[in-house]
């Protein structure tokens, strides 16, 4: 029983090819510098022509980009298939809130804070997680998750159930993120580098050995690695990265609840991943983008959205091996 | 307090039973099929949604049941035709995210027919009232027909399992599969009936627990995390094991709730432990599962073939 058989040979990438930053192909790289350009500036011109609204919009998927993004190094490269997720994001948010709460509106505060407790209760947690596998790993990611969600929902003195409104967003002294554009562009910047430091991660001789247990965890215990530690670094750094996303949230949102730690949102963040394919350094932001996309065309048309949501939900897992990337990858290749 | 204290332990025990319907059929299906059913808590609800409609039909809750779950395995056997049977071959994370299309789909469709309100379901005179189970303890006459009921199942179930040839194919069917194929059995057919059986007994839980908390979408959603809690804390595939840590899970989440404020104030002072109190037993049935899985990841009561 090895962490190999949770995730099928066909989504992985060869292991030979350690992934490139914009892909292999010319056109590839096209596809997706064009991508994440027009996620920058096509708001940026929303906004300008009085668009606020789409602003608003694409500062939330760059948020959740970047969540995706922090899950896509644990799931996609290491295997670990964490259905709590959520949490982190929880859990940065209310890094925010709980001390605006109480007057201390430095971001300087904020930002870190939220890594810190959320690397810190990814190290807890992880610990315990990783002594399992498969069905039973995500059913314990889960299970923690679940506690991170009522344990702040019977913090009465921070909202609970009502949650919590941030009055004001974190104080950085450099730059304003009251004002929309800035905190759109802070989160843009935010997921660029995420996108890099899983890059570079992936690439290192860490990475390597994340993504070898990934295929054959006993290989390389037998060759003398300790997994375990390397799957748990892997997790702290993936937990982190979420915290900070969920810190950039919060500020967004000024509004933060226990229900953004629920295991819907935890599958959704999933769902986001594999959408966009797994293992891939681009794929969770289109697939972030995608499902924001498609959800709110489809709200906008009908309180039912969740009907037709649900059902393409299950024809992309029928029908659509390695995602999105996998998609425009073998588009490229056909035409 | 003793009066106290065995009202929530027949509440546990029925909650406890409640969560033994679902985790059977979870564990079944997980068990013998290894696949991973998060929407096995919308057959629950639509289970109970049935069951209001039927209700109001027939004009009688007692003949609206045995209809509803007719019904349900009819759901059952189209969903698993449909779409489940072509999962199976799948890993569990592409589970995962089918069935949660599923619980999204389920949901709206429910709301598009039923409306957005909850549905109450009248019960019949004679389930309505309170009886003396001691002297001077009362307790609601219907919670105890769901405790005896869920009782009753859980000994069919047993029989079905172990002392029919349905049960023998199923016990086969999980401790090898390929080979219980190549001995001529219809594997298909089989996985079939075992999904329409757990949708079944999901079906019958929502049923039952409907006229008292109203039939209401997403119902399930919650109940069915705990079920998951269940079955992994019994041991996936083990029916033994659900029953017996549904009813440990119930017990220990009712009691939790109602008592573990008072048990604190033992040990630190009352402010703090009316804080902690509710926050620790929300989360305890989650503390449980963290430590079985860390101590003893198989379960309590692991299927002894494997």
């Amino acid at each position: 029983m090895s962490q190999a058989s949770a995730i099928p040979a066909s989504t992985l990438q060869p292991f030979t090819q350690p992934p490139s930053l914009f892909g292999r192909s010319a056109s590839g790289r096209i596809i997706t510098l064009v991508f994440m350009a027009a996620l920058l500036v096509l708001p940026l011109i929303a906004w300008f022509t009085g668009n606020t609204f789409y602003l608003d919009f694409a500062t939330r998927i760059v948020c959740l980009s970047f969540a995706a993004v922090s899950l896509n190094l644990i799931l996609g490269f290491g295997g670990m298939i964490s259905f709590g997720h959520a949490a982190f994001i929880g859990i940065g948010a209310y890094m925010v809130g709980i001390p605006a709460y109480h007057g201390f509106e430095s971001g300087w505060l904020h930002f870190p804070l939220a890594m810190a407790v959320s690397a810190l209760f990814a190290l807890v947690t992880g610990a315990i997680c990783l002594r399992t596998k498969g069905v039973y790993f995500i059913m314990i990611t889960m299970a923690f998750a679940q506690m991170a969600y009522y344990f702040f929902l019977s913090l009465e003195e921070y909202g609970g159930d009502d949650g919590l409104t941030i009055y004001n967003r974190s104080v950085l002294n450099i730059i304003d993120i009251e004002n929309k554009v800035v905190l759109f562009l802070l989160a843009y910047a935010a997921l660029v580098a995420g996108i890099y430091a899983v890059y570079r991660i992936v690439n290192s001789r860490f990475g390597m050995v994340i993504r070898g247990c990934q295929s054959n965890e006993a290989r390389m215990k037998a060759l003398g690695y300790n997994t375990y530690a390397y799957r748990l670094t892997a997790y702290v750094i993936a937990g982190a990265m979420c915290g900070l996303a969920g810190a950039l949230l919060g500020n967004f949102q000024s509004f933060i609840s226990p229900d953004m730690m629920s295991w819907s949102r935890s599958g959704e963040l999933m769902f986001m991943v594999i959408l966009g394919g797994t293992g891939t350094l681009f794929g969770p932001v289109f697939g972030a983008v995608a499902f924001l996309v498609i959800e709110e065309i489809l709200s906008a048309f009908t309180t039912f959205w969740a009907l037709p949501f649900g059902i393409l939900l299950i024809l992309s897992v029928l029908f659509i091996k390695g995602g999105l990337s996998g998609l425009i990858h073998r588009g490229l290749k056909n035409g | 307090m003793s009066t106290l204290f065995l009202i929530q332990f027949l509440n546990g025990l029925q909650l406890g039973v409640l969560l033994f319907l679902l985790a059977a059929g979870l564990t079944l299906v997980f068990g013998i099929m290894d696949f991973v059913n998060l929407a096995h808590g919308s057959l629950y609800m639509i289970g109970a949604f049935f069951c209001a409609t039927l209700t109001f039909w027939t004009g009688s809750f007692l003949l609206a049941v045995p209809l509803a779950l007719v019904c349900t395995a009819l759901v059952g056997l189209i969903v698993e035709t449909g779409v489940i049977r072509h999962l199976y071959q799948r890993d569990h994370l592409d589970h995962v995210l089918a069935t949660f299309g599923f619980i999204l789909i389920a949901d709206t469709l429910v709301h598009l027919i039923w409306g957005p309100e909850g549905i109450a379901i009248p019960l019949p005179e004679f389930l309505q009232g309170q009886v003396n189970i001691l002297p001077g303890v009362i307790f609601p006459a219907y919670r105890l027909v769901i405790i005896t009921a869920g009782l009753i199942v859980a000994a069919g179930l047993y029989l079905l399992i172990s002392h029919t040839r349905l049960g023998m194919l199923i016990r086969a069917g999980a401790s090898n599969r390929t080979m219980v194929s190549a001995l001529g059995i219809d594997i298909k057919t089989l996985f079939t009936a075992v999904f329409a059986l757990g949708a079944v007994l999901a079906g019958l839980a929502g049923m039952l627990i409907a006229p008292i908390t109203e039939a209401t979408i997403g119902m399930g959603n919650d109940i069915i995390i705990t079920a998951f809690v269940v079955i992994i804390v019994g041991g996936i595939g083990s029916m033994k094991g659900a029953f017996i840590a549904a009813l440990l899970i119930g017990l220990i989440d009712t009691l939790g709730r109602s008592f573990l404020d008072d048990i604190l104030k033992v040990f630190m002072p009352v402010n703090a432990a009316e804080t902690a109190g509710p926050a620790i037993s929300s989360m305890l049935i989650y503390i449980i599962m963290a430590a079985v899985l860390a101590l003893r990841p198989q379960g309590l009561f692991p299927p002894k073939v494997r």
